[in-house]
């Protein structure tokens, strides 16, 4: 077999198996399986606020409902330590500038 | 048409050949090209679908949250805050929840303890018999397909019982109807008997949840009467959370509300590319590319440049030339790119993301298993094509163009690399 054809055969069927994909991804969103909706049902009667993702410290378990000082709350000078700790994003009002400095 | 085709034909099969002339070069070079398109497209995939799935699923928590703050801290709320909130207007309902941590030193494992809210047949007071039953939404398609997640009366979950999250099940390697011991903040061991595992689909909120009833969980940490953990509010009108929510702290300056829309925020912003870890992995990805394209675009090899000195002398043409270059980028790229996107779409939602599950975990003990749900769309895809097949071959053409514009003797005779 020449070799561009074996190059567009192996193009096509990549090309396929990422269209198989794309129609997998688009029938699981479009019919959410009955775990989602277990889970949101799950979420409403038990009032839950918070994924359970990192369950290694009590404030990273309750991502929302943590104290905003939470990082240090050992001392003053401690940083984060929990590896999770470095997933999150300081918060936006941290970044904001009241009026440019400069 | 059917000539213009036999033409590129042709040049892919000169480009393949002269690929494959440096086999190993060219091989290590589709291998780590598909790795970079892989990590990137699995970090994508991953960010947006967690993201998208914990707005659907917190979608449901309740509309606010408030909670008492004492120095800096929280603290438990007295039940005088409930009268408070729930004389302001558009109040609907106010209700204490009670909920703790549990910190089991034998596994080293967190536990979320809470008391499971009585449902509206009950009453809120919660008094008589409880009864907690949680169900699938009804399913229009499938039809009794949601069966109830779990059903649990009052006299179930009792005194002296508990109902507990899969992920504890697994740790402690628990069964239903063993016992679990539990320090009491006095010292005392309580017991109580697992009543019912919480199913494993919906580990992704209860891995680690223990339900417990509201007699036992205040004997456990202590708690008097009259005193919750938070209040969870309900408003007549979702648009007042807001104002609800200034109004509660003017007359509860010691009060601390979150609404729902906060806590979506903040799940929208774990993950956030611009956080932690995402932009280490991202930038050391990117820097890699860079580094690539920049190998690529700072010029061609003393033998490319041979090679194309030789083309030019036998009769091919500048345009010629850089058709070569351009299906010799577009080979590589397109096969790195098709094969790191389908390989990043089995690791994320196949798999269940085993590459970033160390990452993840840190030092969770109680780390949920869960299969997300694929959110990917066409734009994602799209985007990462145009991050990285495109920029790796405009690098590959411009290098071959400046070559390509040069006298052929002066090609063949370069030797300098």
């Amino acid at each position: 077999m020449r070799k561009s054809n074996t190059f567009f055969l192996v193009t096509a069927i990549q090309l396929a198996i990422l269209g198989l994909l794309m129609a997998h991804a688009a029938i699981a969103v479009q019919a959410p399986s009955n775990g989602l909706r277990q889970i949101q049902s799950l979420v409403k009667r038990l009032e839950l606020t918070d994924l359970c993702l990192f369950t290694e410290a009590r404030y990273t378990r309750h991502l929302s409902q943590a104290d905003l000082n939470t990082p240090f709350q050992d001392h003053p000078l401690s940083l984060e330590h929990f590896p999770s700790g470095s997933f999150l994003a300081p918060p936006a009002m941290i970044e904001k500038l009241n009026e440019r400095v400069d | 048409m059917r000539e213009w085709i036999e033409k590129q034909k042709y040049i892919i099969d000169f480009t393949l050949s002269s690929l494959l002339r440096r086999k190993a070069k060219n091989i290590g070079l589709l291998a780590l090209y598909t790795l970079i398109v892989f990590i990137l497209a699995s970090v994508m995939f991953f960010t947006h679908a967690i993201k998208k799935e914990a707005s659907l699923i917190l979608d449901q928590s309740p509309e606010m949250i408030v909670q008492k703050l004492v120095a800096g801290r929280q603290d438990l709320v007295p039940l005088r805050f409930v009268e408070t909130v729930r004389g302001i207007r558009g109040v609907q309902a106010v209700r204490g929840r009670l909920w703790g941590y549990y910190f089991d030193p034998r596994f080293g494992a967190n536990y979320t303890l809470l008391v499971p809210p009585p449902t509206a047949q009950t009453g809120a007071a919660g008094n008589g018999s409880r009864r907690v039953m949680v169900e699938g939404e009804p399913d229009r398609n499938a039809e009794g397909s949601a069966g109830p997640l779990f059903d649990l009366g009052a006299d179930e979950i009792g005194v002296g019982s508990v109902v507990i999250g899969s992920g504890v099940a697994r740790v402690r390697e628990a069964g239903t109807g063993e016992l679990m011991l539990f320090r009491a903040y006095d010292g005392e061991i309580l017991p109580f008997r697992i009543k019912k595992i919480l199913p494993s689909s919906s580990q992704l909120v209860s891995s680690d949840l223990i339900l417990i009833d509201e007699a036992d969980f205040k004997r456990l940490f202590g708690i008097a009467d009259g005193l919750v953990t938070d209040l969870a509010v309900t408003v007549r009108n979702p648009t007042e959370l807001s104002t609800i929510a200034s109004k509660i702290t003017r007359r509860l300056p010691d009060a601390r509300p979150i609404i729902r829309d906060e806590i979506l925020r903040t799940y929208d912003s774990i993950f956030n590319w611009r956080g932690g870890m995402m932009i280490v992995i991202l930038s050391s990805a990117v820097l890699a590319f860079v580094i690539f394209a920049w190998d690529k675009a700072s010029g061609l090899s003393a033998g490319e440049r041979r090679e194309i000195g030789i083309l030019k002398a036998i009769g091919w043409e500048s345009s010629d030339i850089i058709l070569m270059k351009f299906w010799d980028g577009a080979v590589v790229s397109l096969t790195a790119f098709l094969s790191g996107v389908i390989l990043a779409y089995g690791h994320v939602f196949f798999t269940d993301s085993v590459v970033f599950e160390p990452a993840l975990k840190g030092w969770s003990t109680l780390y949920p298993r869960f299969k997300l749900i694929p959110f990917v769309s066409a734009e994602q895809v799209t985007t990462l094509f145009f991050l990285t097949v495109v920029p790796y071959s405009v690098a590959t053409i411009v290098p071959a163009w400046r070559a390509a514009t040069i006298d052929p003797d002066s090609a063949m005779r370069y030797t300098g690399e």
